[in-house]
């Protein structure tokens, strides 16, 4: 059953796709490759996954300040995540976002959302993002 | 907008002051409400890690700030760059790569900001004030200046330093503020000799400890001797913010706003106590590295942050105690650093000892932003936690962290060997 789950707008936008779910926060600095969108920290628990047109949702970045610049430069690669889900603001991942929009004009929203809301996320499945921070989230068909 | 403006404020993100401070204000009013900040304020200094990265994208943006008249209105430093600006031929490096590399760096320079080129810029020039406000860019470099030097700066990233640098303003946020920055955990050293933490070794691993434990928390580390130096609290910063966000750490008799477990503290109570031990730096030790002893070695570098006089010193010392043996053949062994540290080097008699040695010393730039390093590098040994920390993900080597001494060693005979054991203090 879709499950209805109301986040915080960081940077609000529409967005769709699978999520791509990770317990563990991420440097996107040395943690993911602007031209692939893999994520290659290889002590990071996802380490070879692609986040680009996922929903990536993780805990929040970490690290480097370059996180920005990475991010900024997968918008204008075309590797970026469709949108991020996070379960603390972070004002590094926010900035890329942001210059990102004052550049290209492209937007890749980042909702933040409770411990519990967060938890309610499995890989795979499809969600669905709205300028409000509302988050609709199909359950992946198992089995 | 929920953020209040100044006058000025408003004027700039009117254009008032030219398109690149009406870009810059706009950025940061946006960032004001990712923050949630009431209004915004003054900084007097500025940090930019915008330059160090060549990307297309980071490219175009300083550009476009350039084109459009941007001038940084407060002094501002620059972090390491993408090349080594005067040598770049000789390490090789394409010269496609080279001349992007230059254009970024030059729309900087237009732009009023200080060719320092260096990720340690509080060990040489325009060192922050004690309770200074400045905007600081480069993660190493942010929790020196907030935790060794009590200057107040945010984890500002690429792009809002240039922002803040041009416009002399950021949100009043986080870090900026006193109440902000009292300490959240307290780490204490428990069975940890003395003779350990006279080991260089002993400061990157115990900071990929507390960024492990800490995340994104203020620590704050009792048992630290009164006598550790800056280049082994720069070490100790740079892990902590490679494997966690710290932006500030306090070491109790240490650090100036830690003269006292209370003021670390502003008298409240720790969120958690958590004890340090010597297996958890051992533990850390076996986290850094990805290659085993023994292992055939292609690189040593050191320099991450850039090497100071004092380390450079450091190393002709070790490799004087060498008796002449020098690097093995098939072992590059790079020393980062800045041209203000070089110009002293060159004051002293050490380039002839660490170049005879078989030292390069690379300015100027990184490892991990420039193309130094070939590709049939695959172990590279080094005494940085950061370096060991983001080496594996970002050049896709193994990498064995060891002492400086160690380092050397390695280098001559050409594989990963352990002598030093930095836990036991032997």
């Amino acid at each position: 059953m879709d499950r209805i789950v109301i986040g915080k707008p960081v940077l609000a936008g529409s967005a769709e796709g699978v999520a791509l779910v990770s317990k563990e926060p991420l440097s996107l600095w040395g943690g993911l490759s602007a031209q692939t969108g893999e994520i290659i920290d290889r002590r990071h628990e996802r380490s070879g996954a692609v986040v680009t047109g996922k929903v990536f949702v993780f805990p929040q970045g970490r690290g480097s300040s370059t996180a920005s610049a990475i991010l900024l430069e997968s918008v204008k690669a075309g590797t970026a995540p469709a949108a991020i889900i996070n379960l603390k603001v972070d004002p590094i991942l926010a900035l890329g976002a942001i210059v990102a929009d004052e550049l290209y004009h492209k937007i890749v929203p980042i909702i933040v959302v409770s411990k519990e809301d967060f938890d309610a996320i499995q890989e795979g499945d499809y969600l669905e993002i709205a300028p409000d921070g509302t988050i609709k989230i199909c359950a992946q068909q198992r089995g | 907008m929920s953020v209040m403006l100044s006058e000025k404020d408003r004027r700039m993100l009117k254009g008032e002051y030219g398109k690149a401070a009406k870009l810059a204000m706009s950025i940061l009013v946006r960032m004001a409400e990712v923050y949630g900040a009431e209004e915004m304020m003054d900084v007097t200094l500025a940090h930019i890690d915008g330059v160090g990265l060549l990307s297309e994208a980071g490219l175009e943006f300083a550009e476009t700030l350039a084109t459009l008249g941007g001038r940084v209105s407060i002094p501002t430093t620059l972090n390491m760059v993408p090349l080594d600006v005067q040598q770049w031929e000789k390490w090789r490096i394409p010269e496609d790569y080279a001349r992007k590399a230059l254009r970024q760096i030059k729309a900087y320079i237009n732009m009023g900001c200080i060719p320092t080129c260096t990720c340690a810029p509080y060990q040489g020039y325009l060192t922050p004030r004690f309770g200074q406000q400045i905007a600081w860019a480069e993660s190493n470099a942010i929790v020196f200046a907030n935790s060794v030097l009590g200057a107040r700066t945010n984890r500002y990233g690429d792009y809002i330093d240039i922002c803040a640098a041009i416009t002399g303003r950021v949100p009043q946020y986080g870090l900026h503020l006193k109440p902000n920055r009292k300490g959240q955990l307290l780490l204490r050293l428990v069975d940890i000799e003395p003779a350990v933490m006279m080991n260089d070794a002993f400061y990157p691993l115990l900071g990929y400890f507390l960024g492990r434990v800490a995340g994104d928390k203020i620590p704050v580390i009792e048992g630290l001797p009164a006598q550790a130096t800056d280049d082994q609290l720069k070490a100790l910063g740079a892990a902590a913010a490679s494997s966690g966000a710290v932006a500030l750490f306090h070491a109790v008799g240490v650090t100036p706003e830690a003269n006292t477990l209370e003021e670390a503290f502003q008298n409240d109570t720790p969120e958690q106590v958590i004890s340090v031990h010597s297996a958890d730096l051992a533990a850390a030790q076996t986290e850094l590295s990805t290659a085993e002893a023994g292992a055939q070695l292609d690189a040593v570098v050191l320099g991450c942050p850039h090497f100071s006089f004092a380390e450079f010193q450091q190393l002709a010392w070790i490799i004087q105690a060498q008796e002449g043996q020098s690097v093995h053949p098939g072992v590059r062994f790079i020393v980062l650093t800045n041209q203000l540290t070089y110009s002293l080097l060159q004051r002293s008699d050490l380039i002839d000892l660490l170049t005879g040695f078989g030292v390069q010393i690379v300015l100027d730039t990184c490892v991990f932003h420039c193309p130094i390093l070939s590709l049939e590098v695959k172990v590279v040994m080094t005494n940085s936690g950061k370096h060991a920390y983001y080496a594996p993900g970002e050049l896709g080597v193994q990498v064995a962290f060891g002492s400086m001494a160690d380092c050397v060693r390695s280098a001559i005979e050409g594989n990963v060997c352990r002598r030093e054991t930095p836990w036991t203090g032997l």
